[in-house]
């Protein structure tokens, strides 16, 4: 065999690698092999093309830029809260699609035209698309800027402006094969109106659609290391890019369907002006329900099954710890406590699934819509912690910005407990019925503190 | 290899994703995403051919910039889906 043959056999470990690590996440319990393997594939990839590449120049500098890059990263990996993990995947997305879109630009002139021209083009601009989209999204959840819609003037124009300039200056990239003085300016151009349609594009997606957002730049970058597999004949590359885009694309759909909504509508309702509007404001003098910690307490003791719907307040107020610890409490006492998850609870779909691991609640406990909705009729008391979309019956009815999200069915258990801030109403902006049934009661507070009293109660009972 | 091999390649491999990821458990979706984030880290070897062919400063720095990006994509990818999954216990 020559030694190109061992390269590509490498290559193609490298590619079954990536393919066994995203079948390992199919569960929780060989998740983490999976992944284990898959950094292994990367690091075969890395070694091959290292040693195995003829003529290859300038590897001392190539080695110290990924010393550089390994110790930028590994801190920001080890240290981030998970609450802050849908802004760094955002961050990692970002750089990945920057990376591939200096690929692409550097081999432009390389190419020789033709069909591995055109796939170069692509790479710049999806890859810049994708890096600046992402840059926008992690200020976005950082709250760096407004987590609200921004709708620019004239919106609608610049975005399609700098998105069809950009392909029209590939085009003119392209009819001069790539090649000749004055089309790295082109390309240069191509650039920069693809970082303005990236950011004009995730600006006016509002905080609680930016999930989606994260998922389809995913697929983005995934595309546009595709594409760059093309353009330098690289197999490894190709599959890697592909299986990305293939991922980000079905968990784009799947998380559009959670949200009951067209994925269009989730992209570019603002600037139509519509989805994000909101409907009728909350009708501050009806009466509701309120009770003290002690009172939750004691419906908890007397119950016999209890299901905690948990939402980003949770989160927020770093609450999932005395959570769980509230569970254990129950459960000793022969209280059965499961958590009913919807799938876009959090800031990333799967999100609260992270958060509840991360305070070592055991993940046979978390279960999802389909499977916790049945057992709602059954339950005595249900805990909605920091969540209100996902459980607001306006959903069922048409004509609200939420119709058609499948929501979490809490209105048919016995009781039902909100701990809540205030009365403000959820993201969406609009007024939940179910605040007003008689079979619900409200704790008002920080959603920490209040399940600290809730527990210290329970404990004194 | 070139053309239409690699577009045979290209299409396999969307079948492939497609069949592999609908089997991921919506529990799992978060680690999903930031696990096949870290692949397409992978773009580091195409950062690494482009930089080591390089044939003028520009050329050298725009390319160690890009094995710069890709290396924190790569890297961070994998560590922070390990701390993720890490995380992920039955019950004991």
């Amino acid at each position: 065999m020559t030694k190109q043959n061992w390269v590509d056999l490498a290559y193609l470990l490298s590619a079954v690698c990536f393919i066994l690590a995203l079948k390992g996440l199919s569960s929780p319990k060989s998740a983490r092999r999976g992944n284990l393997i898959g950094a292994a594939g990367a690091a075969i990839a890395v070694v091959t093309v290292l040693v195995g590449t003829e003529g290859l120049a300038h590897i001392p500098l190539i080695l110290g830029a990924v010393v550089v890059g390994t110790v930028i990263a590994v801190p920001v990996a080890r240290q981030v809260p998970m609450t802050g993990m849908p802004q760094l995947v955002a961050l990692f997305n970002g750089v990945g699609g920057g990376a591939a879109a200096i690929v692409a630009l550097l081999e432009i002139p390389r190419t020789g035209g033709g069909f591995a021209l055109i796939a170069s083009l692509f790479t710049v601009v999806v890859g810049s698309v994708s890096f600046s989209g992402s840059v926008v999204t992690f200020l976005k959840l950082q709250e760096l800027i407004t987590t609200r819609p921004i709708v620019l003037p004239g919106h609608p124009i610049w975005f399609a402006g700098s998105l069809a300039g950009s392909v029209g200056f590939s085009i003119a990239v392209f009819a001069r094969g790539g090649v000749g003085a004055g089309t790295p300016l082109l390309a240069v151009v191509v650039v920069v109106l693809a970082l303005a349609a990236g950011v004009l594009f995730v600006l006016p997606v509002g905080g609680a659609d930016v999930p989606i957002v994260i998922s389809l730049l995913n697929a983005f970058t995934g595309l546009s290391v595709a594409a760059s597999g093309y353009v330098l004949g690289n197999v490894l590359l190709l599959v890697a890019g592909t299986l990305v885009g293939a991922s980000g694309t079905l968990l784009t759909r799947l998380m559009a369907q959670a949200m009951g909504r067209p994925l269009t509508s989730t992209l570019f309702g603002a600037l139509r002006g519509g989805s994000t509007a909101g409907g009728a404001g909350p009708s501050l003098d009806r009466p509701v329900r309120s009770a003290s910690p002690d009172d939750v307490a004691i419906l908890l003791n007397y119950a016999s099954k209890v299901i905690v719907v948990p939402g980003y307040g949770l989160a927020v107020a770093q609450a999932q710890h005395v959570v769980r610890e509230l569970a254990d409490v129950l459960a000793a006492r022969g209280v059965e406590v499961i958590y009913g998850i919807h799938p876009v609870a959090g800031r990333m779909p799967g999100h609260m699934n992270v958060l509840l691991a991360e305070a070592n609640v055991p993940y046979d406990q978390l279960k999802e819509m389909d499977e916790v909705n049945p057992q709602f009729a059954t339950t005595d008391v249900v805990l909605v912690i920091g969540a209100n979309d996902v459980v607001n019956p306006a959903a069922r009815q048409p004509g609200t910005p939420i119709s058609g999200m499948p929501i979490l069915d809490v209105d048919q258990a016995q009781n039902v407990v909100f701990l809540k801030r205030s009365m403000r109403p959820g993201f969406a902006g609009i007024d939940n019925e179910l605040l007003y049934q008689p079979n619900t009661t409200l704790l008002f507070g920080d959603a920490k503190e209040s399940v600290t009293k809730v527990v210290n109660a329970l404990k004194a009972l | 290899m070139t053309g239409i091999g690699l577009l045979t390649v290209f299409v396999l491999a969307v079948f492939i994703g497609f069949e592999v990821v609908s089997k991921v458990s919506t529990t799992l979706h978060t680690p999903l995403m930031s696990g096949a984030n870290a692949i397409h880290g992978v773009i580091l070897v195409g950062a690494i051919l482009v930089t080591g062919f390089a044939t003028n400063g520009l050329e050298i720095a725009l390319g160690l910039a890009a094995v710069v990006l890709a290396t924190i994509n790569m890297v961070g990818g994998f560590v922070v889906t390990d701390r993720m999954l890490e995380m992920f216990k039955a019950r004991r």
